[in-house]
């Protein structure tokens, strides 16, 4: 019991990172109808401006070092800890969560500008144009981040307060061997508040109620005198913002380099296709499951009886999902079937 | 065997083979006269040319092309370890094998079309690339990849009473040894014979069906014909074209590892097709040759290259320009991919062959029908 509900938790913020890529790549396919093949190059940038925001923070000048009494050296101490003695050691550990206020303003700027600039010339174009470019695309990111910040992953480290693992199993009257890093056990509540508030959003707001009528029927939103390109604009650059919010807070769990994104992108495609093309509702539940499913395939136990289970099991998934649902776990009817 | 093809086509043909012949004498001005990467050329060259079958006719975007180009790899070199280090039975196997599972692969996945046959495409060979990394050790040698030994058993040129050489024994061809320029010639001749292949089944009655099938699959369905039968014998030919490929990548260097299944080498292969346009039949081979001689080239490049280059400029406009240049040579030549990938995807859809062409009806205004089935999927 305890090793099973250990494993559902472990698999909780993998499945949060897919089911946040996942959303996003839903919300632009759902409403522009473009395949974003440079989402995962997003979430990479993400994490990437968590790792700015660290580099910035941590900005040093050279000081004396008056630990050794006696001896002249010079160390390098942060700004911030000159100017501000502790707190501003506490602002540098909290890198990973104030990037997130960097990164939500750049990453909108970045969706307008890749919408307005470069995917607005798609739409009339084939799927596979559209798949093609923003292929493209990410490869241009992805090398102008390795050219910037090298190649080798660059760590970032959670604020100290998170450090070390939340005892969940004592909270729920488990044994004590089920203990889960604070961070993923923040990253997953982090990420449900992201998923809640694109829905809340997209349910409750005006704003919400054109986009998912534009995403209905776009002609008869038109027709009323509503411009729904700007709206759809807008959503691409919030879809933008989840990838990249997602990217930031995950890098204490994987530390970034340039490629990371291409491989969460596969398995966002994974994602998304068995959630259903176009069902955000899929998108979500469908990250989830893989990422759940990915990590009880991971068990030992599961290993012996099927080697190499835990490799293939979400492509298995995708395969016997789409093989016996078409239209994946929650697909709409009609949704990119010629 | 070329009084079956069109004056035309008979003509591409023999232009064609003289190219890929002389290559060796054309490249040497461009830094690419040599048999490594004259090789890689005629490889990836098959390799393209035989995802253009199925992409360019079908319409169908395979992601996990790579998975075949891996197994003829394997396969090739588990021959040479187990029968003997002619070519010949490698390559037959290695075909053989992936028409099997090009079949099965191809069975499945064409179940579903459009998106859904790229994801379950990409799905099989990501699961053939993590289970050659993990499980199947034994098979593919993991990481390190599958080499030779000098042990290996080799039982049919041991029964056959063939010398054994002091290091590792070499590939060859009926005791011809497939090294360097010979190695390349090889290449050449199947890159040839594939070329005709192509150009045969793309003429042929056959290869109109196919391009039924991309055109408007539905109304063909109407009129009583199975579609999935023509996509799926597309699916299994491109398949063996990759396996080819893969079988010759081991003839020419006898190692095998699981990289080449990665989803970037099936992302390559799509590139090298858009790049040289879709559905034409020089395109394929021409992107392949255009993407790996970038690879190859620009990655070589390095600072000092660049300041004998760039020597004659004044210092303080050599600086600048070799750091401008710098980014996109050497560790950077995938961001001159990319660049020109998009470039090319954005103002010329249908590739260098549609770039062409247009250019050649600027400059030669010829009778109205030139070229005109190189411009596909411009709408």
């Amino acid at each position: 019991m305890d090793a099973i509900f250990l494993q559902l938790l472990n698999g909780l913020d993998k499945g949060s990172a897919y089911a946040l890529i996942a959303l996003g790549l839903t919300l632009i396919f759902g409403t522009l109808g473009v395949v974003n093949f440079a989402h995962g190059a997003l979430f990479m940038i993400g994490g990437f401006c968590a790792v700015s925001v660290q580099m910035l923070l941590k900005l040093s000048t050279q000081v004396k070092d008056e630990s050794i009494p006696g001896l002249e050296m010079m160390v390098d101490v942060p700004y911030l800890q000159v100017w501000l003695g502790d707190l501003g050691l506490q602002i540098i550990s909290f890198a990973v969560p104030l990037s997130i206020l960097l990164t939500i303003p750049l990453m909108l700027a970045l969706g307008v500008l890749m919408e307005r600039g470069l995917i607005r010339h798609f739409y009339h174009r084939t799927h596979a144009d559209q798949i093609l470019v923003t292929f493209g695309l990410a490869i241009v990111l992805q090398e102008l981040i390795k050219t910037f910040f090298g190649a080798t992953p660059i760590p970032v480290p959670a604020p100290d307060m998170f450090n070390g693992s939340a005892n969940i199993g004592e909270w729920l009257g488990l044994g004590p061997s089920v203990s889960y890093p604070w961070w993923r056990l923040v990253y997953f509540l982090f990420s449900m508040a992201v998923i809640a508030m694109v829905f809340a959003f997209l349910q409750f707001t005006t704003f919400g109620m054109v986009v998912r009528a534009g995403m209905r029927d776009r002609e008869t939103v038109g027709l009323l005198g509503i411009h729904i390109e700007r709206r759809f604009t807008i959503v691409f650059g919030i879809a933008v913002v989840v990838a990249g919010v997602a990217g930031a807070m995950y890098t204490p769990i994987v530390s970034p380099n340039y490629r990371l994104g291409m491989d969460f992108l596969v398995l966002s495609f994974v994602v998304v296709v068995v959630g259903g093309m176009g069902s955000l509702p899929g998108a979500v539940a469908s990250g989830f499951l893989l990422g759940i499913l990915q990590s009880f395939a991971s068990l030992n136990e599961v290993k012996q009886i099927i080697p190499g289970i835990d490799q293939v099991i979400v492509y298995l998934v995708a395969v016997v999902i789409l093989l016996t649902r078409p239209r994946g776990l929650m697909g709409r009817k009609g949704v990119m079937e010629d | 065997m070329m009084n079956t093809l069109e004056k035309q086509d008979r003509w591409m043909l023999l232009g064609f083979a003289l190219v890929v012949l002389a290559g060796p004498l054309l490249l040497k001005p461009f830094g690419a006269g040599y048999p490594d990467l004259l090789q890689k050329f005629c490889i990836f060259g098959i390799f393209a040319i035989g995802y253009n079958i199925l992409f360019g006719l079908t319409g169908y975007l395979s992601f996990g092309h790579a998975v075949f180009l891996g197994l003829g790899s394997y396969t090739a070199v588990w021959s040479f370890k187990l029968l003997s280090m002619n070519v010949v039975p490698a390559i037959i196997l290695g075909v053989a094998l992936t028409a099997v599972f090009a079949f099965l692969i191809g069975y499945v996945s064409l179940r579903r079309s459009g998106i859904y046959f790229s994801i379950l495409t990409l799905a099989f060979a990501q699961m053939a690339y993590n289970l050659a990394y993990s499980v199947l050790t034994p098979l593919t040698n993991g990481e390190t990849g599958l080499q030779l030994a000098k042990d290996d058993s080799r039982s049919w040129d041991r029964f056959f009473g063939v010398p054994l050489a002091d290091g590792l024994p070499s590939t060859n061809f009926f005791g011809f040894s497939l090294v360097g320029y010979s190695g390349f010639y090889f290449c050449a001749v199947l890159l040839i014979l594939s070329f005709y292949v192509s150009i045969r089944i793309t003429r042929s009655p056959f290869g109109l069906m196919l391009k039924a099938v991309k055109s408007n699959q539905n109304r063909l369905k109407y009129t009583g014909i199975n579609t999935r039968s023509y996509a799926l014998t597309a699916f299994v030919i491109s398949g063996c074209y990759a396996g080819l490929a893969g079988t010759l990548l081991a003839v020419t260097d006898p190692i095998a590892g699981p990289e080449r299944m990665h989803w970037s080498a099936s992302g390559e292969v799509v590139l090298m097709t858009i790049l040289g346009g879709v559905g034409t039949l020089l395109g394929p081979v021409m992107g392949a040759g255009v993407i790996k001689y970038l690879e190859n080239i620009l990655s070589s490049f390095n600072e000092q290259i660049l300041q004998s280059v760039f020597g004659f400029l004044p210092d303080a406009i050599e600086h600048p320009v070799i750091k401008v240049v710098g980014l996109f040579v050497g560790e950077g030549w995938e961001l001159t991919l990319g660049v020109l990938f998009l470039v090319l995807i954005i103002f010329v859809p249908g590739g260098l062959m549609q770039g062409i062409n247009s250019l050649q009806r600027r400059l030669f205004p010829a009778p109205a029908h030139a070229g005109a089935d190189a411009t596909p999927g411009a709408h």
